[in-house]
């Protein structure tokens, strides 16, 4: 763990809200895009002359196109039911992270160009110009928001600042002031077809090793499959599956589950990545070029289904968003919805007992599960409304003996983003992670005191290195997050029905 | 004609042309916005049936309020109800012979501008007193609840100190809907009250209160969760389609 200059919050008996402490956290702020990788997604290489003007330009565009932007910045009473609700506030106690403080930043410029009480009497309903204080606080404070949605669950008319997140993130891009993190893993996606820049003889060279591992522990022929014309299913995981722990061990269960199931698969090099990072920067055609590139690998290999690996916000993108962005799917096998998620696909085997499970084989475990909230508040799985919630529950409980939920109201449809979310996982925000990590942590921490419970579970890519990273801030091991296909691949019987 | 009747009539019509055009504007624009992506808050209902049970729970209900905060909530279902009956109750001034449900109302409507008030006062009080509230907080959020609680105190005001002439101001605003005008009641409280009125209406359509049609038009509580039954496409975005797609 690397040495730290700021202090961990503290995680008492129960969650407290901070007292305000203004400007906290006004130094936080993700590394700038060079302006290469801005140039790639055709964004200016840096700060434009009249930026002012293009910002208010792009903002009536975005108005234009997006009722959600214009209702939510139009109907906030400033009730405050949002304030306390979102884990950065929660962790930092900098009143900016509050959702609604957060929205004002954008709806002052707003009410100042296109209200006409902005116009008129801009200090009495909050209304600013825009300059370069007001850019430096964009750049900082859309930045401390995860893109969970948590505050649109509290709010009466469902004001969601992920939205507004998106679209003020979508300004500074258009004026040159995007982010490195994301927009250079777009750059790489569009060229290489993963965030990682793993090319496809890397790729292959991996699966190959993954093969000979999994061999060498189960004495089974578990084959991960590239480029396989005419499979029946193309799979999409994250690309941190394919060297990250513990996402590693989740695409080992994964293959393990097809190939217990007898349902032939395969990885494609071209779209090795379901992660998109556009919808971190709120960009529709970004979102869509990377959505393609799937449809694509699916059409190209001749499959009948697509199923989507463990990441959170990947799985929003292709549950809410394929569809639009890159349908309609009418090549692929119509009995099956598009896409699914693993642990659909997974669930339904277990259900029709077409894979067994021996729970006593994670009997050294003690299991909680964090409900990762881009699968929790902006997906489905299965056909009931909050099959979210229950499917993943039911893979895990039948795969392991001991399973406790956390505290109800940091699950579920209030689930705490883990703080690494958004596009937010990045070194230089080390300390707005593990502060926006304390009320997962809180809530943790409760269960392992009264349940004894070893193991966090979770189906997010971003979630599993976020916690893998800040878990031992919290004095917790590393180890504690694990993958759900994970404790699948321990349970699962190879051979015992094939 | 009293000069007091002409300027009161004048500025009521006034007002009432702003409230309806205003908030007809927005209502169109908000109509007329697409939403070119599936972003219903989950758990979401996947009929549309499912769908209008929940904007319906969200507006008679405050549900997503509910689960927030329960002191906000009280004070705001005090509030909104308490003004929902006297809106109600003053129906009786524009319409002849009186309907039967809203003679059935009157009772309660006098209450129902109490509790008004009261909800007014506590959230008023959770405005100052919360720091999280206060900071968030900008003038004119403080001057709504002001002009309302001034509505409301003027209103409880002209039924227990001032006994206004109910059968002339009758007179005076069906003289307005039929463009046959009867003098205005001439009380302080009375003017106070209508002006107050006046100015809610004007500042309606610019102002936190299209939070009223706003919650109809919200697509994270108006979307149906079919995302992979129904192709769901904005025109604009519809328009991306084919140029360039190297499918
Ligand atoms: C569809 C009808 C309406 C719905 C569903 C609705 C709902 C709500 C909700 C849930 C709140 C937040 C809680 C609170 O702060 O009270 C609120 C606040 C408010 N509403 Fe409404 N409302 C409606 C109509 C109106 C109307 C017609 C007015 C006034 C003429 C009004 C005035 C206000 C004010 C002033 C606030 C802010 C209170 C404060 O400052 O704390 N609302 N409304
Ligand atoms: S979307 Fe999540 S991170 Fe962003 S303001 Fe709302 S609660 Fe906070
Ligand atoms: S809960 Fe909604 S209306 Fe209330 S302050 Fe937050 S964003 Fe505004
Ligand atoms: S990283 Fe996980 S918890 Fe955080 S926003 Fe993404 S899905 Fe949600």
């Amino acid at each position: 763990m690397a040495k730290v200059d700021f202090k961990v919050p503290a995680v008492g008996e129960y969650l407290e809200i901070p007292d305000l402490q203004p400007g906290v956290m006004a130094k936080s702020a993700p590394f700038k895009a060079a302006p290469r990788h801005q140039q790639a997604l055709g964004f200016p290489g840096e700060l434009v002359e009249n930026w002012e003007e293009r910002a208010v330009a792009k903002l009536a565009e975005l108005l234009s196109k997006y009722r959600s932007l214009r209702v939510h910045l139009d109907a906030c009473v400033k009730c405050g039911s949002c304030a306390d609700k979102c884990q950065y506030f929660l962790g930092t106690g900098d009143p900016k992270n509050m959702p609604v403080a957060r929205q004002d930043l954008l709806r002052s410029i707003y009410r100042r160009h296109f209200t006409l009480a902005g116009k008129l009497f801009p200090r009495l309903v909050g209304a600013r110009d825009l300059d370069a204080s007001v850019l430096e606080e964009w750049y900082s404070y859309f930045h401390q928001c995860s893109q969970c949605r948590r505050c649109s669950v509290f709010c009466p008319y469902g004001i969601d600042t992920a939205e507004i997140s998106m679209a003020a993130r979508e300004i500074l891009d258009e004026i040159g002031v995007g982010q490195k993190y994301c927009n250079e893993i777009l750059g790489k996606v569009h060229t290489i077809g993963n965030n990682l820049g793993l090319p496809a003889p890397a790729l292959a060279n991996t699966l190959e090793g993954l093969e000979e591992d999994v061999k060498e522990d189960t004495g089974v022929d578990v084959r991960f499959p590239l480029d396989v014309q005419g499979a029946e299913v193309l799979l999409i995981p994250p690309s941190a599956d394919f060297f990250a722990e513990p996402h590693i061990d989740g695409l080992i269960g994964y293959a393990k589950v097809f190939h217990q199931a007898g349902i032939s698969w395969t990885l494609s090099s071209y779209a090795s990545e379901a992660a998109n990072f556009a919808l971190f920067i709120g960009n529709y055609e970004q979102m869509r070029k990377v959505a393609l590139r799937i449809r694509k690998a699916a059409i190209d290999l001749k499959v009948k289904r697509i199923v989507v690996g463990e990441c959170g916000h990947a799985w929003r993108v292709a549950y809410s968003f394929w569809n639009t962005l890159a349908g309609p799917f009418d090549f692929l096998d119509p009995r099956y919805p598009v896409p699914q998620h693993i642990i659909e696909f997974t669930h339904e085997l277990i259900e029709r007992g077409a894979i067994k499970l021996d729970k006593e084989a994670n009997d050294h475990m003690r299991v909680t599960f964090h409900d990762s909230c881009n699968v929790a508040r902006a997906t489905r799985m299965g056909a009931r409304p909050g099959g979210q919630f229950v499917l993943p529950r039911e893979v895990i409980k039948a795969s392991c003996n001991h399973f406790f939920d956390m505290a109800p109201e940091t699950i579920g449809e209030k689930t705490f983003c883990c703080g690494g979310g958004g596009g937010l996982l990045t070194d230089e925000l080390l300390e707005l992670r593990v502060k926006g990590a304390l009320p997962r942590m809180q809530a943790l921490r409760e269960v392992q005191k009264e349940h004894g419970v070893t193991h966090m579970a979770a189906i997010c890519a971003i979630c599993k290195s976020q916690f893998s990273m800040v878990l031992p801030y919290y004095e917790f091991p590393m180890e504690t997050i694990v993958s759900v296909h994970q404790l699948v691949s321990n349970a699962i019987q190879l051979g015992t029905n094939s | 004609m009293p000069i007091m009747t002409v300027i009161y009539a004048l500025l009521l019509y006034g007002a009432a042309a702003v409230f309806v055009l205003g908030v007809s504007y927005r209502v169109i624009t908000y109509a007329r916005t697409p939403a070119p992506l599936k972003i219903p808050t989950m758990p979401a209902p996947v009929t549309r049936t499912g769908v209008a049970f929940r904007v319906a729970r969200e507006v008679a209900l405050f549900e997503s309020l509910f689960k927030s905060s329960k002191w906000t909530w009280i004070f705001a279902v005090m509030f909104h109800l308490g003004l929902l009956l006297e809106v109600v109750r003053h129906l009786r001034y524009f319409i002849q012979p009186i309907w039967f449900w809203v003679v059935l109302v009157q009772p309660f409507g006098v209450y129902g501008g109490m509790v008004m008030v009261v909800g007014l006062l506590g959230l008023l009080g959770r405005r100052l007193l919360i720091a999280r509230v206060r900071y968030i907080s900008q003038p004119s959020d403080y001057l709504m609840l002001l002009l309302l609680l001034g509505i409301g105190l003027s209103g409880l005001a002209i039924k227990f100190l001032d006994h206004t002439d109910i059968v002339s101001l009758k007179a005076f605003v069906l003289g307005l809907l039929y463009f046959d005008w009867q003098p205005l009641p001439d009380s302080p409280l009375l003017l106070a009250h209508l002006s107050m009125v006046a100015a809610l209406l004007i500042v309606f359509p610019f102002s936190k209160l299209l939070h009223a049609p706003g919650v109809f038009f919200s697509p994270t509580r108006n979307q149906v969760d079919d995302a992979r039954e129904r192709r769901h496409l904005a025109p604009w975005a519809a328009q991306l389609e084919g140029a360039g797609d190297e499918v």
